[in-house]
């Protein structure tokens, strides 16, 4: 169209008409608008906020905001550039090379560089970082220049791909690292990273304060002006907190999951259990294989029939779970819903416990064992009632016995346990996350986290081994698959529920949770609406 | 004694404390007639409110609350009275030897009720039910071994003030043993302010117990009201019942434990009621 052939009121009547529908267009679009501070809750207070040194979930949840890693995950945990702006994989799968962005600079105004890779992936994450340590020492990387850097492999290591995120592999400044101590460097109590927000403060028993990054990398990104990070000692506070508006942010274990289903009918908030597939976390109630009666598969499959897995989801997590079929989490690319199953069914448990021999006393009971709860609050309480509750019914006498965590760790740690409940992060791929609980090699007595089951079953050593040096997504799944199928079949543990831990928001906030790793994004494109 | 329950019946308070006291009885011990099988298990849908079907409503598990008051009542007067009795047990026994034998084993003994009278009790009884882990036997020590101090100085006092009386020493210069003279001659005499005492010892026991268990520190096989309040607080804006019922219960329990222990305590001191009621 042509504007300068309309004349007269018409005319700019028309023009006017069409200025006020861009207008209307660009409200409907929602530009991102700059300013705003956040403030999330944040609970307990974290021992630290360098992640690798500290992984603890509160450590992570500020951590990642200051911390970049090379890449970051979309909810089905396909990678995504950050500090690498573009990755080839070559096809024998064995070299891996970053491009690396250019206009990157550290808070303290250094650029970054190839080398604070290099000295991140070689020397800090093997020295400091627990989880991926294993990763990072099947690696070789070399800096052909400052903005590539390549990753070597000596043989396939499917799940490597998947470990360049800012919790697997953060990226930490070299200057400030290289040839310190890192555990006790000044800069771990004013860590200095490449991410949208900079530490500012820390004041003990209070908050954590990070302001915006202004020079960083993506322009105009971040919107917000700064985030404060509350802590909140207790859980009702906390939802009030959220409620009254004084807090735009809870996740996790922040809230009581009741409460959270109170504050999913509130306009002003907002509910989602996306955001966690990084972590994909299972619970479920393990037994000592080593021990009688759990020894014999007949009983872990009665254990099975005997729990009614959809009131576990309904009733003690408020519907904030998902009945959990086998070791993988249905989120992960590696799941296969082709597995035994074990519908509720006490007639069908009773007839194995009889076909054991456990044949009930006068009082109705088999066998009594003892169950040794998750000593993490009301909710950990509520399972352990229900499964002392629903095996009673089907005569396997349970007595609770009440810990505290560091002794619920010990005890099933060194094995001296008959049953336990439990979760764990499965995390983005079923080598690092899944494999450790079932390899008859990672039964390490003393070290939590483990095979302390004692599940020990050959064929599925070899699939895990088999599957984690693979290339080939496609033939991985297909061994992943049949690993499931057994170990469904013979209950290495029973699972219970994949948890959906809840992120509860303000609806004015947007951009919270926009990929795999949600809460624990970095937050550049998150911004409040007006 | 008749007289002693003639005296109690003229005081209405101590009356209506007895007949509280004889309900909740009542409710212990008929607990598993009315509610036979584990009170821990479902009855119904999680979190109805009251209605015909469950008077006081289920909790999170669909666990019947009226059943849970009732079951819990057991528990709540077996901690009671049992680590009252414990309780008095050791405070008359060290009390009773401090207050007797004078010298180096008074001594001894006050400093030692004295070490356990600094430590805040509460705190100390927590540590001993985490240290021994959970459960009603180490409640029952927990309770037993902080409240007992209180005791042994009443008991050694009551001790020291008879010894010099002229029938003990009537009976040392007969040759009568100490033990015997400890057991049947002080004893009895000393017996009315243990008595009421301990009574009111059973009040403070319940207190505790409900405090230990609402901490998530009671034992997780047995129902009581503590663990029924601090298991549903955090639901308290969507389901009220589930902590008013058993709070009521302990308050009631508490209440009545305390109006017999003074009804106790102005008849078995007629002369003291009597001084009262003329000053006032």
């Amino acid at each position: 169209m042509r504007i300068e052939a309309l004349n007269g009121i018409a005319g700019r009547f028309l023009i006017a008409l069409m200025a006020l529908m861009a207008v209307g267009i660009g409200l409907a679009k929602a530009d991102p608008v700059r300013g705003g501070t956040l403030n999330s809750t944040l609970w307990p207070e974290p021992p630290g906020l360098i992640i690798g040194i500290n992984l603890n979930a509160p450590t992570l949840l500020p951590a990642t905001k200051i911390f970049e890693g090379l890449l970051t995950y979309d909810f089905n945990l396909n990678p995504e550039p950050m500090l690498a702006k573009s990755w080839e994989v070559s096809k024998d799968g064995l070299i891996y090379t970053f491009h690396l962005r250019h206009n990157v600079k550290w808070h303290d105004g250094a650029p970054f560089t190839s080398k604070d890779v290099v000295f991140s992936l070689t020397k800090f994450i093997p020295e400091v970082h627990s989880r991926s340590r294993a990763t990072f020492k099947r690696v070789q990387v070399t800096a052909p220049d400052d903005y590539t850097v390549v990753v070597t492999l000596k043989e396939p290591y499917g799940p490597l791909l998947r470990s360049f995120d800012a919790i697997s592999a953060p990226i930490v400044p070299a200057h400030i690292y290289e040839g310190t101590n890192y555990r006790d460097n000044p800069a771990n109590r004013h860590p200095i990273g490449t991410g949208p927000f900079k530490f500012d403060e820390w004041k003990p028993g209070q908050y954590i304060h990070l302001v915006r990054n202004d020079d960083y990398y993506i322009k105009g990104e971040p919107y917000l002006d700064d985030i404060y990070y509350r802590f909140i000692p207790d859980s009702a506070s906390r939802a009030l907190a959220l409620e009254s508006g004084q807090v735009q942010l809870a996740t996790q274990n922040d809230l009581e999951l009741v409460d959270v289903k109170r504050l999913n009918s509130n306009p002003s908030l907002k509910v989602t259990t996306k955001g966690w597939e990084w972590g994909s976390p299972i619970s479920w109630l393990e037994m000592n294989i080593r021990r009688k009666p759990f020894d014999d598969v007949r009983f872990r499959k009665a254990v099975m029939y005997a729990l009614d897995r959809n009131f576990i989801r309904d009733t003690i997590f408020f519907g904030f779970a998902k009945v959990a079929t086998g070791p993988i989490h249905s989120s992960s690319p590696f799941y296969t819903d082709d597995v035994t199953k074990y519908a509720y069914d006490p007639a069908k448990a009773k007839a194995l416990l009889d076909e054991m021999g456990l044949k009930p006393d006068a009082d109705g009971v088999r066998v009594k064992i003892g169950l040794l709860g998750l000593p993490y609050g009301e909710m950990w309480d509520r399972l352990s009632q229900y499964i002392k509750q629903a095996l009673g019914a089907v005569g396997v006498e349970v007595t609770l016995q009440p810990s505290d965590v560091a002794g619920w760790g010990n005890r099933i740690a060194n094995w001296d346990v008959d049953m336990s409940t439990t979760y764990l992060t499965t995390l983005s791929d079923p080598a690092l996350g899944v494999a450790r609980t079932y390899l008859t090699d990672n039964q390490k007595k003393g070290v939590l986290f483990t095979n302390t089951s004692g599940y020990s079953n050959p064929e599925v050593d070899k699939l895990f081994a088999e599957a984690a040096s693979l290339p080939d997504q496609d033939k991985r799944k297909a061994l992943y698959d049949k690993a499931q199928k057994i170990l469904t079949d013979q209950v290495a543990l029973a699972w219970l529920v994949e948890l959906q831990w809840p992120t509860v928001y303000s609806a004015k906030l947007k951009n919270v949770v926009i990929n795999g790793l949600g809460p624990n994004g970095n937050f550049a494109s998150a911004y409040f609406e007006k | 004694m008749r007289g002693l329950l003639r005296r109690f019946a003229e005081n209405p308070a101590a009356t209506a404390g007895l007949i509280m006291l004889a309900a909740i009885l009542f409710a212990a011990l008929t607990a598993s007639f009315f509610f036979p099988g584990d009170p821990m298990a479902p009855r119904g849908a999680p979190l109805l409110p009251p209605d015909g079907r469950f008077p006081f409503g289920t909790d999170m598990l669909g666990r019947d609350v009226l059943a849970g008051v009732f079951h819990g009542a057991r528990v709540s007067l077996l901690i009671g009275f049992l680590s009252a009795i414990v309780s008095v047990l050791i405070g008359v026994v060290v009390g009773a030897a401090a207050g007797f034998f004078d010298g180096a084993v008074d001594d001894v003994l006050v400093r030692v009720t004295e070490f356990f009278q600094t430590i805040p009790s509460f705190i100390f009884a927590i540590l001993l039910v985490a240290i021994l882990t959970p459960g009603v036997t180490s409640i029952i020590v927990a309770i037993a071994v902080v409240t007992w101090p209180p005791i042994a100085r009443l008991a050694r006092t009551e001790f020291m003030a008879l010894r010099s009386r002229q029938f003990v020493e009537a009976a040392v210069l007969a040759g009568v043993p100490r033990l015997r003279i400890i057991s049947r001659e002080i004893l009895p005499n000393a017996v009315t302010p243990l008595i009421v005492m301990g009574s009111l010892l059973v009040a403070t026991a319940i207190l505790t117990e409900s405090s230990l268990s609402f901490l998530g520190l009671g034992d997780p096989n047995h129902i009581s009201w503590g663990y029924m309040i601090g298991s549903s607080r955090t639901v308290f804006r969507q389901a009220w019942w589930l902590s008013v019922f058993p709070g009521c219960a302990i308050v009631l329990t508490v209440l009545a434990i305390n109006l017999v222990g003074e009804g106790l305590n102005d008849a078995l001191n007629p002369h003291l009621k009597g001084r009262v009621k003329f000053e006032s």
